[in-house]
């Protein structure tokens, strides 16, 4: 509870800090209230309490609360130079991404249906402000009408999906749902099953799980750099928990039910992801795209449920979560030179900021898989995850969909160390200096002795 | 164990200290580069040849996951390390006539990736091997992209593509390995240990074979090798034929046949066959090539069909025959590529027909020529002879006509090889060559080093056949007992 009310504190201070004129003080304030928020998720460690039978503080939660937060506070520090002078909105563009955040505490951390409900929409609101932010920029609106009206729809499949859960068990309590699926194995309600499928459908959406995907690349492409990262990283990441925790853990019974559409989706997801970001030219859409195939990765833990599978998404989001703001980060230091997104722009960094270009390598590395990387460990243990029960046809399919990812994460790579461009000098502020050390530091650390993670839920 | 992981880790430090070292890049690599052959050569002063492994190092690494540091050093394992730590100062050598852009980016990567290739080489755990295995592409894929010729960028991108994909189905193997692994750990000797039935260990040997014969390569998996050698720096080529082509060869001999025997009795057939259609017909094309750095990748096609068939032939000859033959191609197709490297930064060819009468003007280069041309045609008192002889027996021993087959390398290579030294070395000189200056310097000092082992290899070869004598006969009893206990 401590975490939720500390980010909405913030987020009505960081409104009025705004509305006095105060914009200086708006990023420290933040800072601050992240932090806090992450010393209390810290100190509530272990701890596994339930509030108000609403929602339950377990160490599944805590964990993607501090990727979340911890991720948000690396976005926020990117902010750096990102508004200009004259915007002034910059304590509505705070506010909102941390209600959405707020929002997303709530996503992974409910324990009734009404607070993933409720925490799904406090989020998804904030988001379709913040896609839309800038209202000049025509890109910006199509990307917020689109993400508005696919957003509304999938919450409608989830909600009609809760209803007919609620139907068949009288609750929206996990716990009760669980026990009603284990008591009543036999004769489980018919209206259950359209249920869960529905729920499924909804929560695809939200994270960009094809062939609900279409949504994805425009609204990334169109929406302020900064909120994409934000989208596809933090706000992915808190959607997978969410997920998560009502596939493994409440509608686990059920598996053998959902397990064949579920296949189906990773299935599409890896393939249409992979093959359609083969073909970008835009740095930015092949990120989207990738995200895309990252969501088949992710769900690969689903396939077979094993004790290990909650802390597998968690290390494959963090790896995932930390390489991404890496290149989003480096995006708009290139854009804000060249002002184009595209791989061309991307020409001759190495020669112009080899330490930028490092760190994007490594990324790059990362989101691709390559051993000694964060990236490496979520893939394996994704891998190991579904070999538990030998389903090698998926995995040797998942291997030709990474070698596609190979060719197109190289390309940046290779834009970058071995084609020409322009010599102008790529400045980096010393905030980014900051965001592209730590993800890097801890992409390195995690992929290099990843023990330390292994266990942690 | 100290001295393991410090042999494995002093070219990891050394790269870090030359990625800053910036213009004494060149001095800092080559120092560390020799102090690493000092070590390696320390060690095998101090190992004993028998079937043990020793200088163990086993740590605890990713214990969750049943990962441990575990390395150490058999026979077979000492071989690959002597080839490797000799390797990288010859080659850091040979380049210090040209200058690279970035040197200390450069020079860093072949450290890199030689720590990279001794984890590959000392690997007691499935893991380790296989981080090793990715660790030494990483740092060749960047070598071969930078610095490389025309084209480099879409025919690097094929060549790493080939050699992931084919280590990711490695991945896939080793993942399957642990989980029928009821101590759930990536050990060797709990690997060694399995009982699989047929079927799983037909396809293991695919999942592993596909990775060891892309990197080796084999027919029809060598597509990509040709146009990389091409197009890469000649370092980079020395460091993928002369050291990374290894690494395939020596994950069938530690993996593939101990692991799944049966497996290898099932299709060993088939991967004699196509290693035998691979020397035909690598053979054939080195004879029809213009490009003499073209015609030495396709003879390093069909030298390595060879090595092959003489492993899947499981006798000790073709297995011994390995060993030497790994040692003595390393030696001098890096040597090859070396002269062929001096022709073309001075004349910016390699064309064979623009060249010819060389030897008038260079005599020091084309003695030292001959002399690896020799070694590579497997003259008798050369180092290629004592491999190629044992290598057709061991052949000769799983059937006659693989041997009467396989034996054709041997006269297609003389032919080849000889009409290449003819056309560049003899003869009259021409416009082009006339103006060629003979070797100096650590030209002079890295081709006499080759020269030196080559004869000297060829006429003492037996501490090499004895250090990894009976570690080969461990591994081929081990082999054999497990194939009985399955039929």
């Amino acid at each position: 509870m401590n975490i939720i009310i500390t980010i909405s504190l913030t987020a009505f201070i960081v409104l009025y800090a705004g509305l006095f004129k105060a914009n200086k003080a708006l990023l420290p304030l933040t800072v601050v209230g992240l932090l806090t928020a992450l010393g209390f998720t810290v100190g509530a460690w272990n701890g596994n309490a339930v509030h108000f039978g609403m929602m339950q503080t377990d160490n599944f939660a805590l964990a993607f609360s501090g990727v979340c937060i911890v991720g948000t506070l690396l976005i926020f520090l990117l902010t750096q130079n990102y508004f200009h002078a004259k915007s002034d909105n910059i304590a509505e563009y705070y506010t909102l991404i941390l209600f959405a955040l707020a929002g997303m505490i709530m996503m992974v951390s409910y324990k009734n249906m009404a607070m993933l409900f409720v925490g799904l929409e406090i989020m998804s609101v904030s988001l379709y402000i913040l896609a839309g932010i800038r209202k000049k920029d025509f890109a910006s609106n199509e990307a917020s009408l689109k993400y508005f009206l696919m957003g509304a729809f999938s919450t409608g499949f989830l909600l009609f999906g809760i209803t007919l859960i609620y139907g068949a068990t009288g609750s929206f309590d996990l716990d009760r749902i669980h026990a009603y699926l284990i008591d009543n194995s036999i004769a489980i309600s018919p209206i259950f099953y359209p249920g869960v499928i529905l729920m499924m459908i909804g929560l695809s959406f939200k994270i960009g799980a094809a062939p609900f995907h279409f949504w994805t690349p425009d609204v990334y492409e169109g929406s302020p750099t900064l909120i994409t990262t934000f989208m596809s990283t933090v706000v992915k990441t808190a959607g997978f928990a969410a997920f998560l925790r009502l596939f493994a853990g409440t509608f686990a019974p059920l598996h053998d039910f959902y397990v064949m559409p579920l296949m189906v989706i990773v299935c599409l997801t890896l393939f249409i992801g992979n093959v359609t970001a083969l073909f970008q030219k835009n740095f930015k859409r092949m990120l989207a795209y990738s995200s895309i195939s990252h969501a088949g990765y992710l769900l690969f833990s689903l396939i077979v449920l094993t004790k290990n599978s909650d802390n597998n998404v968690f290390v494959y989001a963090a790896a995932y979560t930390f390489a991404s703001i890496i290149a989003f980060a480096v995006l708009i230091l290139v854009k804000q030179k060249t002002g184009s997104d595209s791989f061309d722009s991307f020409n001759g960094l190495a020669k112009r900021n080899p330490m930028v270009a490092l760190c994007l390598t490594v990324a790059m590395l990362s989101l691709a898989g390559i051993p000694l990387t964060a990236g490496f460990i979520g893939k394996y243990l994704m891998f190991l995850n579904v070999m538990q029960e030998y389903q090698t046809l998926l995995v040797a399919f998942a291997i030709l969909n990474a070698l596609v990812g190979f060719y197109y994460y190289f390309k940046v790579i290779v834009a970058m160390w071995f084609k020409d461009g322009d010599e102008t000098e790529l400045s980096t502020p010393a905030q980014y200096k900051i965001v592209l050390l730590i993800s890097v530091l801890i992409t390195i650390v995690l992929g290099v002795y990843p023990s330390i993670v292994l266990n942690l839920i | 164990m100290e001295q393991l992981l410090l042999l494995i880790f002093l070219p990891l430090v050394g790269a870090i200290i030359t990625a800053f070292a910036g213009k004494s890049a060149k001095i800092v690599s080559t120092v560390i580069s020799i102090a690493s052959l000092a070590l390696a050569l320390f060690i095998a002063c101090n190992f004993i040849p028998n079937a043990s492994t020793q200088f163990e190092a086993n740590l605890p690494w990713i214990a969750d996951l049943g990962i441990r540091f575990h390395a150490g050093i058999d026979g077979i394992s000492m071989l690959v390390v002597l080839l490797t730590n000799l390797l990288v100062p010859i080659i850091i050598l040979s380049s210090y006539k040209h200058d690279y852009k970035n040197p200390s980016a450069f020079y860093a990567l072949i450290l890199f990736m030689q720590c990279g290739l001794l984890l590959v080489f000392t690997a007691m755990d499935a893991f380790l091997f296989y981080i090793g295995w990715e660790a030494a592409l990483i740092p060749i894929y960047f070598i071969c992209a930078i610095w490389g010729g025309k084209d480099r960028i879409s025919v690097n991108m094929k060549f790493f593509i080939y050699t992931i994909g084919g280590s990711l189905f490695m991945l896939m193997g080793i993942i399957y390995l642990y989980l029928q692994n009821p101590a759930h750990n990536f050990d060797i000797q709990a690997f060694y240990a399995l009982n699989l039935d047929n079927a799983q260990q037909g396809w293991i040997f695919w999942a592993f074979f596909i990775a060891f014969a892309i990197k080796m390569p084999i027919f029809p998996f060598h597509t990509w090798q040709p146009d990389t050698y091409t197009v890469a720096p000649t370092q980079g080529i020395m460091l993928l034929s002369g050291i990374m082509l290894k690494m395939g060869i020596y994950g069938v001999i530690r993996w593939l046949l101990p692991i799944v025997p049966a497996g290898v009795q099932d299709w060993g057939n088939l991967a004699i066959i196509l290693s035998i259609i691979g020397i035909v017909y690598a053979s054939i094309i080195a004879f029809t090539q213009k490009d003499a750095k073209r015609l030495v990748a396709y003879s390093s096609i069909a030298h390595v069909g060879l090595i092959s068939a003489g492993i899947f032939a499981l006798n000790q000859q073709g297995m011994q025959g390995a060993m030497v033959q790994m040692l003595s191609h390393g030696i001098n197709v890096v040597g090859l590529f070396f002269v062929l490297d001096i022709i073309f930064s001075r004349l910016k060819t390699n064309k064979i027909e623009d060249l010819g009468g060389i030897a008038k003007v260079a005599p020091k280069l084309a003695i030292t020529f001959l002399i690896i041309i020799l070694g590579t045609v497997a003259l008798p008192g050369t180092n290629g002879f004592i491999g190629e002889f044992l290598l057709l027996m061991g052949v000769y021993n799983y059937g006659i006509w693989a041997a009467a087959i396989a034996g054709l390398t041997i006269i297609f290579g003389a032919v080849y090889m000889l009409r290449m030294y003819q056309n560049i070395m003899l003869g009259k000189t021409n416009e082009l060559t006339i103006t060629f200056t003979d070797i100096k310097g650590t030209e002079k000092l890295v081709l006499y080093t080759i020269c030196a082992l080559i004869i000297v290899l060829g006429v003492y070869p037996k501490p090499i056949l004895h250090l990894t004598e009976a570690s080969v006969q461990h591994l081929l009893e081990q082999v054999n007992q497990k194939l009985n206990t399955v039929n």
